[in-house]
C-alpha cells in the first residue's frame, strides 16, 4: 500500500525548477565582501533591504511598541493567549489605512474585509482554496511569479492555463491573449475560475496599465468569473507613474458594491513593500462576505504571530512614518533601478522599462546561440556558475520567448550591485556576441535605447500618464 | 426571493469546501461561546456573566513569563538591546526555521519527557500552531477519501484541521467509560474493519496523549501496543503531544519517542509527532506548532508545505532565546505542574464535595466530568438538554462530551487553567448552588433511580426535567473561532 501522498510523491512543490536551483547553489557559496570575494551574488531574491534603517529608527523612538507594552505596561500575557482568527482590530486598521495610503488615498478598504494570512503564500493558497475545485483552472498572464505553482497548484488541485504575453508590446496583456486562454482551457476541459494577475508585475517589474485593467474587468464581467489582484508590490512603485490598483478601476467604472465587485480580490503583503518576509504577514481583501467568512476559517491554518501584529499595528498606524517610509522607499528604488540599468547598458543589454518592483526584466536575447529555451538554460548556467551571480531565467517564470532574466536590484548594497555588474560586463565581453557589441557598441546602444522607447510607447497608453525622463 | 437566489448565485461561485460545512463551526454548540461573548464573566463589572470553562488554555504561568519578557529585552529585535539583530530576522524566512529556533525546541521537547529521549533539531518542522501542523501531516500522509483511525472522545477541531480542506476521513475507535476510555485493540481492530467495510483505505491512526478531553496519559504497555497495531497493519501512528508538559501529581507522561526505543524493529517511517508551545507554555498567540517526523520523506515536504505557515522570523527569535535560557525553562515547566495540580485539586475536592464524578486522570488543562446521572434519558438529546441549563442558567460554558464524538452521553469537559483562583470559586459556588436547586426540586419527585458503579457517585435522587427539546448537533469547538473579549479587542473600541 502505498504509504505517503501523492501530494509527497509528485513535484507539485516545484522546487526543482531552475528558479529555486539557483538559490542553493548560491547557499552552497554565499558572496560575502571579506570571507568570499569569489562566492556567488544573490540576485534571484526578490527582496527589499534598502529601508531597514528607516525601520530601526522608528523602533528607537518608540519603546513602548518595541518591547510589547502599552502605556509603560507590559501586555505580554494578553499577546500570548490572542489566537483570534479575526485578528487584532487595530493591526487590521492599521493595515487597511497603510493599503489607502499607497493608493493615494483614493479608495478606501473596510478592516472587516480583511483576512489575514501567514505571508501572501498562504493568503494565494487559501483563495484558491475558496475559489476553485480541484481540476478547475485560473487564467495567468505569462510570465509570472514561479511560487504559483507550488501556491496556486499543489494543495489545492487548481490548474493555471497561461495567458500568453510577448515582448512585442512590452508584455502587455491584450483581449485576444485572454480569450485564446480561455479557449485554451476549455479545450483542457478546465473550468475557468478565474484570472489572476500581479499588479506590479512579478518579474516584469512593471505597473499594469489602466488599459489593461479595465480589460481585465470588462472579462470577468462577461465570463462571470473571479478577479484576484496579487498587489504585493504596490508599495514598491518608483516610476513617475502613480500605481492603478483594480480597487481604482472598479471606482472608475462605478463598479463597486456591484456583483462584480465582489469577485474581484486583492491580495497584499508587508514582505514586499516594508522589506519584512520573516514576519509573515499576508492579508485577503475581498468584498465577497462568504469569502471573507471562509477564509477567515481557513486562516486558523497560518495566523499572524500575535507578537508580530502589534508590533506592526503600531507602526503602521504613526502616519507620519508610513508617508515619510513610501516616499523614502520609493527614491531608494528608483535609485538603485537606475544603477542597474544603466550598468547593464554599459554591458549592451537593454531590460523592459520597468517602474515598480525590486527587479528588472532583462534582455539577454542577443546573448543566446539559438533562439531555444536550451540555449537560454546553457546562458543561465554559465552565468550562475562561471560568473557567479545568480539570475532567475523566464523559463522558470514560463515566459513563453527564451532569453529573458529576472535580475534583482534591492537585496544587495551597491558595492555588491557595481561587483555584479562588472562580472556581467567582463563576461558579455568575453562572449562572441560581447565582442561584436563592443565593437560597434555605440551603434547597438542607439538602436537597444530605440527599441526601449518602442516598448516605453506600446506600455504607455494616451490615457496613462505621462513617462518620465531617462 | 431575490436574496436567496443571489446567495444560491454566491454559493455557485465558491469552492464546495469554501460554500460547504466542513470547518464544523455550524454547529448549535456554539450557543456557549455566544452566551460567554454577550455576557462574560467579569468579578467586578459583570459578576452574574457566564464563566468561561470551555477555553483549554494555560493561563497560570502567565506572570512568569511576563517576567522573563521584561528582564529579556534582548530577546526582542525591537528593542535596543536586540534591534542589531533586526534587519536579519526581519528578512529571514528559510522554512528550515532559524537553527537556534530549532535546537532550543528540540530541547525543550527533551526537557519535557525528563531527557529521557533525545530530538534532532533537523526534524524539526514549523507550522501555523498544532492546527497548521495537523493539516500539514494529513495532507503527506493521506490522499481524499483515504481514512486516520481516531480514538473517540477527541479533540473537535480535528474535525476541520485533518478533513476540511483535505478530503482525509476520520473513523472513530470507540473508547468507553467502562474501562477509563481506555483505548484497546479490540476497539481498534473494530474501527480498522468498519473502515475497510466502507471503502475508506486506513492510512494511520492518530492519538492525543495526554489526552483532550480525557486528560489521561496513556502507560507505556498501551503505547507500546498501538506502535505494534500500526506496524503491523503498516500504517501511521501520528501522537499529538501538545499537552506533554501539563502531568502533575504522580502521573508521568511518556512519549512515543520514548517507546520506539524499545522496538527495535520498529519501522520509524511510519511515526510522526506534532507538538506546540499553545498548552505547555500558554503561548497560543505565538502560532509555534511543530511537526516531527521520523520519515525523512515527510520531513523533507512538511517543511515545503511549512510555506504556508511558518513561525513569524520575531517570535522564533524570541523562542529561541527563552527556551535556550536552561534555568527559566526548569523553574517555568515545575511551577506550571505545580499550580496546574494545585488547580485541580481545587476544582476536584469541591465536586467531590458535591458528589459529583470525575475520571480521574492527571494531565491536561481540563477534567472530564461525570454528569450522567443528571440526564432524563442516555441520550444525547437530554445532554444537550443539560448543558444548555448549564450555559444559560448556571452560567458556566462547560463543553458537551457529544461534542467530542464520546460514545456516552453525559460527559462534560471542564477547563480549570484559563481562570483565577477567585473565578474557580465562583464557578464551585454556582455548582453548589446548581445542585442543591436540584435537591429541592427532586425531593418533591418520588422515582428513584438506579445506583452507579463509579467510585464517587451522584446522589441518585436527582434529575433533570427541562423543556428544552433542541437536538444536539455533531459539535465543533475552535479555539479560534469565537471572539472573546481580549483585553487587546476592548482596548481598540
Amino acid at each position: 500500500m502505498k504509504q505517503l501522498s501523492t501530494k509527497v510523491t509528485s513535484n507539485g512543490h516545484g522546487q526543482d525548477s531552475s528558479y529555486f536551483l539557483g538559490w542553493e547553489e548560491y547557499e552552497k557559496n554565499p558572496y560575502d565582501e571579506i570571507q568570499n570575494p569569489n562566492g556567488m551574488i544573490q540576485m534571484g531574491l526578490a527582496e527589499n533591504q534598502l529601508c531597514f534603517d528607516l525601520i530601526e529608527s522608528w523602533l528607537a523612538k518608540n519603546p513602548d511598541a518595541a518591547s510589547l507594552k502599552r502605556n509603560g505596561q507590559s501586555i505580554f500575557r494578553e499577546l500570548a493567549l490572542f489566537q483570534d482568527y479575526h485578528g487584532m482590530p487595530e493591526f487590521k486598521k492599521a493595515m487597511a489605512d497603510f493599503m489607502e495610503e499607497i493608493r493615494g488615498n483614493r479608495v478606501t478598504f473596510d478592516p472587516k474585509k480583511i483576512v489575514l494570512a501567514a505571508g501572501s503564500t498562504s493568503a494565494n493558497e487559501t483563495l484558491m482554496f475558496c475559489l476553485a475545485e480541484p481540476g478547475d483552472a485560473f487564467l495567468l498572464p505569462t510570465p509570472y511569479y514561479p511560487g504559483f505553482d507550488r501556491d496556486l497548484k499543489w494543495r489545492t488541485g487548481a490548474e493555471i492555463v497561461p495567458i500568453h504575453c510577448s515582448s512585442s508590446n512590452g508584455f502587455q496583456i491584450t483581449e485576444s491573449a485572454l480569450q485564446q486562454a480561455y479557449q485554451q482551457a476549455q479545450k483542457l476541459d478546465l473550468k475557468v475560475k478565474g484570472v489572476l494577475v500581479t499588479n506590479p508585475s512579478n518579474p516584469l517589474g512593471t505597473a499594469l496599465t489602466r488599459r489593461e485593467l479595465n480589460l481585465l474587468v470588462e472579462f470577468i464581467t462577461s465570463k462571470n468569473i473571479h478577479l484576484i489582484s496579487d498587489e504585493i508590490y504596490s508599495g514598491t512603485m518608483y516610476g513617475f507613474e502613480q500605481f492603478i490598483s483594480v480597487m481604482d478601476v472598479l471606482k472608475d467604472k462605478k463598479l463597486e458594491n456591484t456583483e462584480v465587485s465582489k469577485r474581484v480580490h486583492v491580495v497584499y503583503s508587508l514582505s514586499k513593500d516594508l522589506g519584512l518576509p520573516g514576519f509573515r504577514v499576508g492579508a485577503i481583501y475581498s468584498n465577497d462576505e462568504m469569502i471573507v467568512s471562509a477564509a477567515t476559517k481557513m486562516s486558523s491554518f497560518g495566523l499572524v504571530s500575535s507578537q508580530t501584529q502589534y508590533l506592526l499595528s503600531a507602526l503602521l498606524s504613526d502616519k507620519k512614518f508610513t508617508s515619510q517610509y513610501l516616499e523614502e522607499n520609493q527614491k531608494r528604488l528608483k535609485s538603485r533601478q537606475k544603477r542597474l540599468v544603466s550598468g547593464l547598458e554599459s554591458a549592451g543589454i537593454t531590460c523592459l522599462r520597468s517602474n515598480a518592483g525590486l527587479f528588472c526584466w532583462v534582455d539577454m536575447r542577443h546573448l543566446l546561440d539559438t533562439n531555444t529555451f536550451e540555449a537560454e538554460l546553457d546562458l543561465w548556467k554559465k552565468i550562475v556558475y562561471n560568473v557567479k551571480l545568480n539570475i532567475s531565467p523566464g523559463s522558470s517564470c514560463h515566459c513563453t520567448e527564451p532569453g529573458w532574466f529576472r535580475v534583482c536590484f534591492a537585496n544587495l548594497s551597491e558595492d555588491t550591485l557595481d561587483l555584479a555588474l562588472k562580472r556581467l560586463k567582463t563576461f558579455v565581453e568575453s562572449t562572441d556576441c560581447g565582442r561584436m557589441i563592443s565593437r560597434s557598441s555605440h551603434e547597438r546602444l542607439k538602436s537597444l535605447r530605440k527599441k526601449t522607447v518602442s516598448n516605453w510607447v506600446f506600455r504607455v497608453s494616451w490615457s496613462d500618464r505621462v513617462p518620465d525622463e531617462r | 426571493m431575490v436574496a436567496l437566489a443571489a446567495e444560491k448565485q454566491d454559493r455557485n461561485l465558491l469552492s464546495r469546501i469554501a460554500a460547504g460545512d466542513g470547518h464544523g463551526e455550524n454547529s448549535s454548540y456554539f450557543d456557549g461561546w455566544k452566551a460567554y461573548e454577550e455576557n462574560p464573566f467579569h468579578p467586578i463589572e459583570r459578576p452574574d456573566g457566564v464563566i468561561q470553562m470551555g477555553l483549554a488554555e494555560n493561563q497560570l504561568c502567565g506572570d512568569l513569563m511576563r517576567k522573563w519578557v521584561l528582564e529579556h529585552p534582548e530577546a526582542s529585535i525591537c528593542t535596543a538591546e536586540g534591534v542589531n539583530h533586526f534587519s536579519d530576522i526581519a528578512i529571514f524566512q528559510d522554512y528550515h526555521g532559524l537553527p537556534e529556533f530549532r535546537q532550543a525546541v528540540a530541547k525543550f521537547m527533551e526537557k519535557t519527557r525528563n531527557n529521557r529521549v533525545k530530538f534532532d533539531p533537523d526534524r524539526i518542522v514549523m507550522s501555523g500552531g498544532a492546527t497548521g501542523a495537523h493539516e500539514t501531516v494529513a495532507f503527506c500522509l493521506a490522499n481524499p477519501g483515504d481514512g486516520f483511525l481516531v480514538p473517540t472522545p477527541y479533540y473537535p477541531g480535528f474535525d476541520r484541521d485533518l478533513r476540511w480542506r483535505t478530503g482525509v476521513n476520520l473513523v472513530p475507535v470507540t473508547c468507553q467509560s467502562s474501562n477509563g476510555f481506555k483505548i484497546t485493540v479490540e476497539a481498534l481492530e473494530a474501527a480498522y474493519q468498519s473502515a475497510r467495510e466502507s471503502n475508506i483505505p486506513v492510512k494511520g491512526l492518530l492519538i492525543t496523549n495526554p489526552s483532550n478531553p480525557l486528560g489521561t496519559t496513556l502507560d507505556r504497555e498501551c503505547l507500546k501496543s498501538l506502535v505494534n497495531f500500526t506496524n503491523d497493519k503498516g500504517i501511521h501512528l501520528i501522537a499529538d503531544e501538545i499537552y506533554a508538559a501539563t502531568t502533575f501529581g504522580q502521573s508521568e507522561f511518556i512519549s512515543v519517542a520514548e517507546v520506539i526505543e524499545d522496538i527495535p524493529d520498529c519501522n520509524r517511517d511510519l511515526i510522526h509527532i506534532v507538538y506546540s508551545l499553545s498548552k505547555d507554555m500558554g503561548l497560543p498567540g505565538l502560532r509555534v506548532g511543530i511537526v516531527y517526523s521520523y520519515n525523512n520523506r515527510v520531513v523533507n515536504i512538511a517543511r515545503k508545505m511549512s510555506s504556508f505557515g511558518l513561525v513569524s522570523s520575531q517570535t522564533q527569535h524570541l523562542i529561541a532565546k527563552m527556551l535556550s535560557d536552561e534555568d527559566f525553562v526548569d523553574e517555568f515547566i515545575r511551577e506550571s505542574k505545580l499550580r496546574l495540580a494545585a488547580r485541580h485539586a481545587e476544582l476536584t475536592t469541591g465536586l467531590d464535595g458535591l458528589g459529583i464524578g470525575w475520571l480521574k486522570a492527571e494531565a491536561g488543562l481540563f477534567l472530564w466530568m461525570d454528569l450522567r446521572n443528571l440526564l432524563k434519558t442516555a441520550t444525547f438529546d437530554s445532554e444537550t438538554e443539560l448543558w444548555r441549563v448549564i450555559v444559560h442558567k448556571v452560567k458556566l460554558n462547560v463543553s458537551p462530551g457529544g461534542s467530542f464524538h464520546c460514545h456516552e452521553p453525559g460527559w462534560f469537559r471542564v477547563c480549570f487553567a484559563n481562570m483565577d483562583h477567585k473565578t474557580m470559586e465562583t464557578a464551585l459556588e454556582r455548582i453548589r448552588v446548581f445542585t442543591r436547586q436540584l435537591e429541592q426540586e427532586n425531593l418533591n419527585r418520588t422515582k428513584p433511580m438506579a445506583a452507579t458503579k463509579k467510585k464517587k457517585c451522584w446522589q441518585s435522587s436527582l434529575r433533570l426535567s427541562f423543556n428544552d427539546t433542541r437536538r444536539f448537533e455533531d459539535g465543533f469547538f475552535s479555539p479560534h473561532s469565537p471572539v472573546p473579549p481580549s483585553p487587546l479587542v476592548r482596548a481598540q473600541t
